[in-house]
């Protein structure tokens, strides 16, 4: 079956995420949806699928006109979809699941699952997925409820398959295993429409690739070309994708972290008796899958987390008991995981939001009283000296792009005299400038003698950066490896495999 | 050792609490009990309130003997948890046993009528069950339903007056479910349509329905009294052999219709949420909205159905308060049932059954106490009143456990915008 879309337009307010966009997808390919963050690739699949509607333009399948105004049609065409955000109940079974909406119904309208039971082992067993119907959604891996995903859009005879963004949940593993998957797929004739901005799959799994920047399609390229050309088509200007590392002196350890072990309020043990230690210097990446306690991790190192065992020492002070304000002012910079909750307050102005840890000592307040043209003075000298780019310094931090946002936490937490600094998942979901001047910035930091702790779930990002890496697995450190270890390595640890 | 499930740790701590009480029981009331008077159980079987037969036990042996058969439904408890096993049952009988202990200490050298006792609990427990039935309905949707007791109070206004005006029970019965319905729908409207927050836009429908009866009942129902609140009652109608059942027939089976129609609810309610499509999808959109959008289901509509239904549940409810008891009606009559009912359904997880027997508790308590009061003992009545409130926060607060609601109850959905 082949998909085409013509002219598609949607506005949102002055935002036009996509604007009068042509794609076709033929029968049996794999076709690359390539764009950053924001580039209107979610918001034109959501149109295809009839989540959103369009404001103009037209969908054809096998050449013949279809209106989709709901997912119904969409799956009714033969389109199905595998969403970013899992679209499974985590308190049904994976049966439930699967009919709801198309449920059969017997005597006195009680449901019947027996059919659906047999088409999921029967679809599981073909693919190999080892899926169990009975299973209750929440106790599956991510991998597996992907694949609980995928089974309901090929029970409901999916010709053309859309995967939202598919891997950025996955283990390195896990996306292998996708990969082979989707190739599988395709050999028994489904269409897939692969939506990423992750080039290395791209080049892995792709026939064609269609590249959207700014909600317009820029381009169409090969998965022969290089990951430097897609980027710069991506990006629309030539990236570093790895930042260039100069090798220096390491000095003495300014983190210290000592069995350390991390309770949730009911007494289970979110982290497990973990040491290490982060030299001046130094940037020491704590990898893993997400979810393997090293959110805990980051916020215990300015004593957020209320139930810690252990001995956090920064430069010879213990971290465990200080507030939070005292841990910030002993010389610890923190890139929390969520700018938008933890970084940053949403109403506030960025002048505001940029002096947030000094907002009460001067020059920014004399007793109770703050003085406004200090801060915005300040804000203005920092405005240059990240690169934010914004309108102004009084506006509102929600009129920010994220890869400002994400500058603004940088700027406000490197303006306190630092020793270390924290930074967890620095890079979630940026465009790649940011991406860019975010890793230049770390190694700008390192490169001045401070100690770094990334926490990262991106293996590119774990190699380009780090000087050592641990590996996090259920909220132990399996094993703390050089920066020289190869991608597959690290992948078969971050799975918690071993000896490999 | 194995790590247990949340569910498999909750059950452990109400096990070890029930543990607790059942030897407490036994030693303070058994054990440690000088009194050598006597308690006297009373059993109707024949018909209301004439005693057919009664249990003379010696108080201090009462206590030790339930205390010990509530030790003996722990221990098995205990064993049936180890095997993985359900606790239900025994968990029955160990929480049975704890209260006949208290009682037999309570009520040292008294009388208690027995059926009564529990016949009494049944009917107060009736508009708590009807209120967290409307609860569940409307909170597995994913609507926040405080709007409870505004439901109740314009059942019971309605059904009193239409009962007076057109002499007939049977009709006051027929427009309770329409009167809650009308409140729930304006929950809806706002609710669902309007994404109002449901917190405060249930207190401001109670206040609303406060303000509208009371205004009523004084500029309508006192001054016309005789044709406006003067409505029928309805009678207990005994079920043919059902209600011969020693000790639980005249209790369950010789009730008025509204207890038999309450009957039909919870079995009704039960089936459906868990065994049919509309359940399915009903905790489907209450659960995770967008999913079921995805699927095609309409998420709103469905909603707003759901609403709809559980008013009139609540409504029906409401009856209870006048054609089903005193007949007239009377200023916000409904006392605070309504948020009680809101305790019973969290109480009771969000499930018809657990909701039932919390409601039950709360009136076997709020009955005890008044039992109690009646018959004089050592413990203050005003303290056995805070009992089911006790129990509420208990439950709440997540000693027995942590309760979880569905999770997007209370989040309007709008396409495109949750996540």
């Amino acid at each position: 079956m082949s998909l085409e879309l013509r002219g598609i337009t949607k506005s949102f307010g002055a935002l036009v995420a996509n604007d009068s966009i042509d794609l076709k997808v033929e029968n049996g390919e794999i076709h690359a949806i390539l764009g950053e963050n924001g580039a209107g690739k979610s918001t034109l699949m959501n149109i295809v699928y009839g989540l959103v509607a369009p404001d103009s333009g037209e969908i054809l399948v096998d050449g013949i006109h279809k209106t989709i105004k709901e997912p119904r049609d969409a799956l009714a065409s033969g389109i199905g979809m595998v969403h970013q955000h899992f679209m499974l109940v985590p308190v049904f079974t994976v049966a439930e699941n699967i009919v709801l909406g198309h449920e059969k119904s017997g005597f006195a309208g009680r449901l019947e699952l027996g059919d659906a039971r047999a088409r999921i082992k029967e679809v599981s067993d073909q693919f190999g997925f080892d899926v169990n119907p009975d299973d209750l959604i929440e106790g599956l891996p991510v991998g597996v409820q992907q694949r609980v995903e995928i089974i309901r859009a090929l029970i409901y005879d999916a010709k053309v398959l859309i995967l939202d963004e598919p891997t950025a949940v996955l283990t390195p593993q896990e996306t292998d295993d996708l990969l082979k998957i989707m190739r599988e797929l395709k050999s028994q004739g489904t269409s897939i429409i692969f939506i990423t901005h992750k080039l290395r799959e791209v080049k892995a799994v792709a026939d064609r690739i269609t590249i959207i920047r700014r909600g317009k399609v820029v381009g169409n390229a090969s998965p022969t070309d290089s990951q430097d050309e897609l980027a710069s088509l991506m990006v629309g200007r030539q990236v570093e994708l790895v930042p260039e590392k100069f090798s220096h002196v390491i000095g003495d350890p300014v983190l210290t972290v000592k069995e350390l072990t991390i309770r949730d309020i009911t007494g289970r043990a979110l982290v497990t008796n973990i040491n290490f230690e982060v030299r001046a210097g130094e940037i020491l990446a704590i990898a893993g899958v997400q979810g393997n306690g090293q959110s805990e991790v980051a916020r215990a190192m300015v004593n957020l987390e209320e139930y810690v065992e252990g001995s956090i020492i920064v430069d010879g002070a213990q971290v465990i008991g200080m507030s939070v304000r005292e841990a910030l002012h002993a010389g610890i910079a923190f890139v929390p995981e969520s700018r938008e909750y933890d970084g940053l307050i949403a109403s506030m102005s960025i002048a505001e939001n940029l002096i947030l840890d000094v907002h009460d000592r001067p020059p920014y307040a004399h007793g109770i009283q703050m003085s406004p043209t200090v801060v915005l003075a300040e804000a203005e000298k920092r405005k240059v000296e990240f690169d934010i780019r914004l309108q102004s310094v009084s506006d509102p931090i929600s009129s920010l792009s994220g890869g400002n946002k994400q500058k603004v936490v940088l700027a406000r937490e490197l303006s306190r005299p630092v020793k270390l600094l924290v930074a967890s998942q620095p890079t979630r979901g940026l465009d790649v400038g940011s991406i860019e001047f975010v890793h230049k910035r770390i190694l700008e930091e390192r490169d001045a003698g401070r100690a770094v702790l990334l926490f990262s779930t991106e293996l590119d990002e774990v190699l380009a950066l780090a000087d050592r890496i641990a590996v996090m697995y259920r909220g132990e450190i399996l094993a703390i490896v050089p920066s020289g270890v190869t991608a597959q390595e690290l992948g078969l640890l971050m799975a918690g495999v071993v000896n490999a | 050792m194995k790590t247990l499930s949340a569910a498999e740790r909750r059950r452990r701590r109400s096990l070890f609490v029930m543990a607790t009480l059942a030897i407490l029981c036994t030693i303070l009331f058994g054990l440690l009990q000088k009194s050598g008077q006597v308690v006297t159980y009373g059993f109707v079987l024949d018909k209301e309130w004439v005693l057919f037969q009664q249990w003379a036990i010696g108080s201090r042996n009462a206590s030790l003997l339930f205390g010990v058969i509530s030790l003996g439904a722990s221990a098995l408890a205990y064993v049936q948890f180890k095997a993985g096993k359900t606790i239900k049952v025994a968990s029955a009988v160990g929480s049975a046993g704890i209260m006949m202990s208290f009682l037999s200490w309570a009520a040292a050298g008294k009388f208690i009528p027995f059926t009564g006792l529990l016949q009494g609990a049944l009917l107060l427990s009736v508009p708590l069950i009807f209120g967290s039935m409307a609860g569940v309905l409307s909170e597995r949707s994913g609507v926040v339903n405080i709007a409870i007791e505004g439901q109740l109070l314009a059942g019971a206004f309605v059904s009193g007056v239409v009962a007076s005006l057109t002499h007939s029970t049977f009709m006051g019965l027929v427009v309770a479910p329409f009167a809650g319905c009308l409140i729930s729908t304006l929950l809806a409207v706002f609710a669902i349509n309007f994404a109002i927050d449901q917190i405060i836009l249930g207190f401001v429908l109670n206040v609303l329905v406060y303000g509208i009866t009371d205004f009523l009942y004084k500029k309508l129902l006192i001054p016309y009294q005789s044709t406006w609140n003067s409505g029928p009652t309805l009678s207990a109608i005994k079920i043919p052999f059902l209600w011969k059942i020693p000790i639980v027939g005249p209790i369950l089976f010789d009730q008025s219709i509204i207890v038999y129609l309450m009957y039909g609810v919870i079995f009704l309610i039960n089936f459906s949420l868990f065994k049919t499509k509309w359940g399915l999808r009903t905790r489907a959109v209450g659960e995770h909205p967008t999913a079921a959008d995805s699927v095609g289901i309409k998420v709103n509509r469905l909603r707003f159905m759901n609403v709809m239904i559980a008013g009139m549940v609540a409504g029906l409810g409401g009856a209870y308060f006048t054609v089903g008891g005193v007949g007239a009606f009377n200023k916000e009559m409904t006392a605070g049932k309504g948020f009680i009912a809101l305790a019973a359904l969290i109480f009771g997880r969000w499930t018809p059954w657990g909701a039932v027997s919390a409601a039950l508790l709360f009136g076997f308590a709020d009955n005890l106490q008044s039992v109690l009061g009646i018959i004089g003992t050592p413990i203050p009545s005003e303290f056995m009143l805070m009992v089911p409130y006790l129990a509420t926060i208990i439950a709440v607060t997540g000693f027995v456990g942590r309760v979880r609601a569905p999770a997007a109850d209370g989040t309007p959905y709008k396409r495109g915008e949750s996540h």
